[in-house]
Formats: C-alpha cells, sequence, structure tokens
C-alpha cells in the first residue's frame, strides 16, 4: 500500500513564477503559499472555505486556498496579493484606493478581498455597486462594515471610465 | 495544516480511475471542486485513507448538446453553469440557480458532478436536476449506468451511486417549445444554503394550456421533493388560482425542523418560494412563441 505521508513534487507557477514544490498530499495551498514560499500575504480565518481571507486566484479565478490541496495544482497559475505590488514596492491603483478610502483597518481580511475584486475588474472593468458587493459576498470583514471597501472598488471602476456616469 | 494524511491519486484517464475506484473501494474519495471534500477533511469529519482527484479527467470537462439532450461533463463547474450560453439556452433552470451556491469564490472550483453525489438536501442542483428530469450518467469497472435523477437521491447526503462508481455526466432534455423555468430560495445570507427552495419548470401548448409541470422543493425533506398535488393543479389549469399551489405544496410537506428554523416555517416558505416559481416559470413559457 502507498503510504499516506509520500510526498509529491509538483510544478505550479505563482506569482508569474514558475516554482516546485515538494508536498504531503494533505498540503492545503494556503499553507504552501505562506510556510513554503513565505507568501505570507495570504491569510488564514476560519480554514473551513467561509470567511474568504485566504482568496488566491487560480488560472484567473477567485479560490478559497484553504480548500485547495497543492498536490492537485500541477501546472495551474496562481496569483497571490504580492503580485499586486507595482514596481518600486507602490501600491497598485486598487490598494491605494483601499487606503484612500479607509477600506481596511486591521486588514486581516483585505489580500482576500482585493484578490477578488482584481479578478472582477479584469473581466468588467467598470462594475457597479451590485456586482461589486455580489464579487465581496464571499468575504467576512470584521472592521470596515464593508462600506468603505465597496467605495474603494467603485472609485478604481469609474476612475478611468471613458463614458461619464 | 489541518486535514489528516491520505494517500493520493491522479488517474490521466477514466478506466484508470474506475480501475482504482474498484481496488480501493469504500477506503476511497473522489476528489473533484473539493469545496465540501476539503472542509469535512479539514474537520477531520472525513478521514479517507485514498483520494483519487479526478481533476486530470479532461473527458469530465466537456459539454455539448446533441439533439434534445445537453450533455453536462461531472466537471463543469458551477461557474460555468452561470455564465455558458450552451447552458444558458438548452438548460436555463442551472443557469439561473447557479448564482444562488455559495460564493463566487465556491463557485469557480465547485462542479455539478460533485454537488450532485454530495446530495446535500440544502443545496440547489440536486433540486433542478430533479426538476428538469435529468438523466445521471455513473460509470464503473462494471459498466455504465443511467439513474434518472428521481432515482438518484437516496437521503441526507446520500445517492444511489456505488462506492465504486463514478459520476461522468449528467444529461438534460432540452426544452422544446413553450417550456418555461424559475428556481427561488430564502437563504439567512446570500451564499448560504438555502432554508427552503423551490424549482419550477411548465409546459404550455399553442393555445397556452398547461401540458406539463414540475414542481421541486429543497431543503424540506432528506432528498429535493416533486410535489405532484402541486404540479396536479397546473395540470388542471389551475381552477382556484396561484395560491392553491402554495397551499398544496404546504399541505404534502412534511420538513424536519433545523437548528434555525422550525418545521412550520420550513412548510410555508416552501409554499411561498414554490408560488413564486410557478409564477415566473408560466410567465417565462409564456413568453416563448407559440
Ligand atoms: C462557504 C461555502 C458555501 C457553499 N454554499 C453552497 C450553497 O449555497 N449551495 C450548494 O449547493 N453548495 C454550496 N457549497 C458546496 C459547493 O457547491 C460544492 O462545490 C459542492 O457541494 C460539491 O462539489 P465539489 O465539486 O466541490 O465536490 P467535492 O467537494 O470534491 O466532493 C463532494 C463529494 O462528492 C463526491 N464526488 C465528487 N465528484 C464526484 C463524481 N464525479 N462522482 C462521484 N462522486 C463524486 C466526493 O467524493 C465527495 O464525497 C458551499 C461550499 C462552501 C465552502
Ligand atoms: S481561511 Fe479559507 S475561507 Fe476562511
Ligand atoms: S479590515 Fe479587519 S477584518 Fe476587514
Amino acid at each position: 500500500m502507498t503510504t499516506s505521508t509520500t510526498t509529491h513534487t509538483i510544478d505550479l507557477t505563482v506569482n508569474g513564477i514558475p516554482r516546485q514544490v515538494t508536498v504531503e498530499p494533505r498540503t492545503l495551498l494556503a499553507d504552501t503559499l505562506r510556510t513554503q514560499l513565505r507568501l505570507t500575504g495570504t491569510h488564514l480565518g476560519c480554514e473551513h472555505g467561509v470567511c474568504g481571507a485566504c482568496t488566491v486566484l487560480v488560472d484567473g479565478e477567485p479560490a478559497r486556498s484553504c480548500l485547495l490541496f497543492t498536490v492537485s495544482l500541477v501546472g495551474r497559475s496562481v496569483e497571490t496579493v504580492e503580485s499586486l505590488e507595482e514596481p518600486g514596492g507602490r501600491l497598485n491603483p486598487l490598494q491605494q484606493s483601499f487606503q484612500d478610502h479607509h477600506g481596511l483597518q486591521c486588514g486581516f481580511c483585505t489580500p482576500g478581498i482585493l484578490m477578488s475584486l482584481t479578478a472582477l475588474l479584469r473581466d468588467e472593468p467598470h462594475p457597479d455597486e451590485g456586482r461589486v458587493r455580489d464579487q465581496v459576498q464571499g468575504h467576512i470583514c470584521r472592521c470596515t462594515g464593508y462600506q468603505q471597501l465597496v467605495d474603494a472598488a467603485l472609485a478604481v471602476s469609474d476612475e478611468d471610465a471613458e463614458v461619464a456616469p | 495544516m489541518k486535514p489528516p494524511a491520505f494517500a493520493y491519486h491522479r488517474p490521466e484517464t477514466v478506466g484508470e480511475a474506475l480501475d482504482l475506484l474498484a481496488e480501493l473501494g469504500e477506503e476511497a474519495k473522489i476528489l473533484a471542486g473539493g469545496q465540501s471534500l476539503v472542509p469535512l477533511m479539514n474537520f477531520r469529519l472525513a478521514v479517507p485513507a485514498h483520494v483519487v482527484d479526478v481533476n486530470g479527467l479532461t473527458e469530465l470537462t466537456l459539454s455539448a448538446q446533441r439533439g434534445g439532450v445537453l450533455r453536462l461533463g461531472a466537471l463543469t463547474r458551477h461557474r460555468e453553469l452561470e455564465r455558458s450560453p450552451l447552458v444558458a439556452g438548452a438548460a436555463p433552470l442551472l443557469a439561473a440557480a447557479a448564482p444562488f451556491i455559495g460564493h463566487p469564490q465556491i463557485r469557480s472550483m465547485g462542479t455539478l458532478g460533485g454537488s450532485l453525489s454530495h446530495a446535500d438536501p440544502s443545496a440547489e442542483l440536486p433540486g433542478c436536476v430533479l426538476a428538469l428530469d435529468a438523466t445521471v450518467v455513473a460509470a464503473s469497472a462494471r459498466g455504465e449506468r443511467r439513474i434518472p435523477a428521481g432515482e438518484f437521491f437516496a437521503s441526507h447526503f446520500t445517492t444511489t451511486l456505488e462506492s465504486d462508481e463514478l459520476l461522468v455526466a449528467v444529461e438534460v432534455p432540452v426544452p422544446a417549445g413553450r417550456v418555461g423555468c424559475a428556481f427561488t430560495e430564502v437563504a439567512a445570507r446570500h451564499g448560504d444554503f438555502a432554508l427552503a427552495g423551490a424549482a419550477a419548470v411548465v409546459t404550455l401548448d399553442d393555445a397556452g394550456v398547461v401540458t406539463d409541470a414540475r414542481v421541486v422543493c429543497a431543503a424540506v425533506a432528506p432528498t429535493p421533493v416533486r410535489v405532484a398535488a402541486a404540479e396536479k393543479l397546473l395540470t388542471a389549469g389551475l381552477p382556484g388560482g396561484l395560491t392553491e399551489v402554495e397551499t398544496a405544496v404546504q399541505d404534502s410537506l412534511d420538513p424536519t425542523p433545523e437548528l434555525k428554523v422550525s418545521a412550520r416555517y420550513k412548510r410555508r416558505t416552501a409554499g411561498v418560494l414554490a408560488r413564486r416559481a410557478v409564477e415566473a416559470a408560466l410567465a417565462d413559457a409564456e413568453g416563448r412563441a407559440a
């Protein structure tokens, strides 16, 4: 019988960089990111899919990194909050807007929310409030009451709108 | 890291997967989107010795419409049901129900096959496949089996799939003529599992008379349930109006109370939801050309 602890070595892309990791089958993507790749921007809250803190993009789609086994992600592309940083360590427009609109307080939920909104803004550069709220409904924030982070996303949505609303 | 240790298998073909399932039997769990299995493993409520990851089986991702049937691969993600023009045209009920499933972050991974196999009584898709009179296609090393949706769900989190069987596809009859459908539910918060839900599919003839109706309630019994009394009223031309549908549903159901909601709440809510679903399905059908 195969012993349960047999490790697997797999290739995947993390933030555009090809990476090879050796993991136990039960290793969750969140743990690979945080402990093996030292990408601690991805946070773990509930570890059962409900809080959204651990959200990353997998092949461009937002997903819970606490519900994915790393071993299953052969050849897939993962993006974390660290990928949002602009040259010179500057915040990207969405992150800057979060700062400007007080879209975060403690910041625990923020990396996940930023990644969900990043996916939305790529698909739909000018989402309305309904679409923004729909996208962040899967995230729990204990600090902001959500209004400011919705405002932050809407400001980015309006920013380069070609047609005035 | 919370899940228990397990041996991981990643078959490349359906044949390989079926051989593994035959060999490992009850010891193995199939991993699809992982959006139900992994939380259970993180809580150690599920402790499988072996996990058979089916995400490498591209055959299970394919969907196609042939003749009057839409065949959806088991690995069709909830997100695809929500967005695919093929599904919107050939199985609009699934497209309508998908946005009620969890959150976008869950829908990008969760699969149709996983949701049906998991058979959560509060889930959306099991009720929809029952309302659509769909067929589940299951494969094992012993051969292929076609299971009508009405015979697929056995009880809470239990289906009639055997431990060596893999759900490979779901076949949905494509509506022909004036067929209307609707799905609706009530949940504590958007994205939560339904406290009660209802799906309706109605067929009208050229004169606008209901010739066929399927009314299904979810989250009110161990499996999704068809409410024959409500369906009969519809084909009889709703002599007493739409409120009769509501009453018929309430009289037919005997829900078990849950932590947050009483049986009475579920029964009443299901009745109202069924009435609304029927009303919307009728309007949908009437809007389609005779
Ligand atoms: C926060 C959160 C909220 C959610 N909200 C909802 C909701 O509102 N409504 C809802 O319906 N669901 C909800 N879900 C569950 C989600 O829809 C799951 O995706 C679905 O129930 C299971 O699909 P999966 O592909 O993720 O299956 P998995 O988790 O991979 O598997 C689930 C079960 O099915 C078996 N299985 C999977 N695929 C097959 C197959 N092809 N053949 C045979 N057996 C198979 C597995 O062995 C396992 O026992 C939620 C999940 C989370 C984490
Ligand atoms: S830690 Fe993944 S959803 Fe809460
Ligand atoms: S900023 Fe503290 S939880 Fe959201």
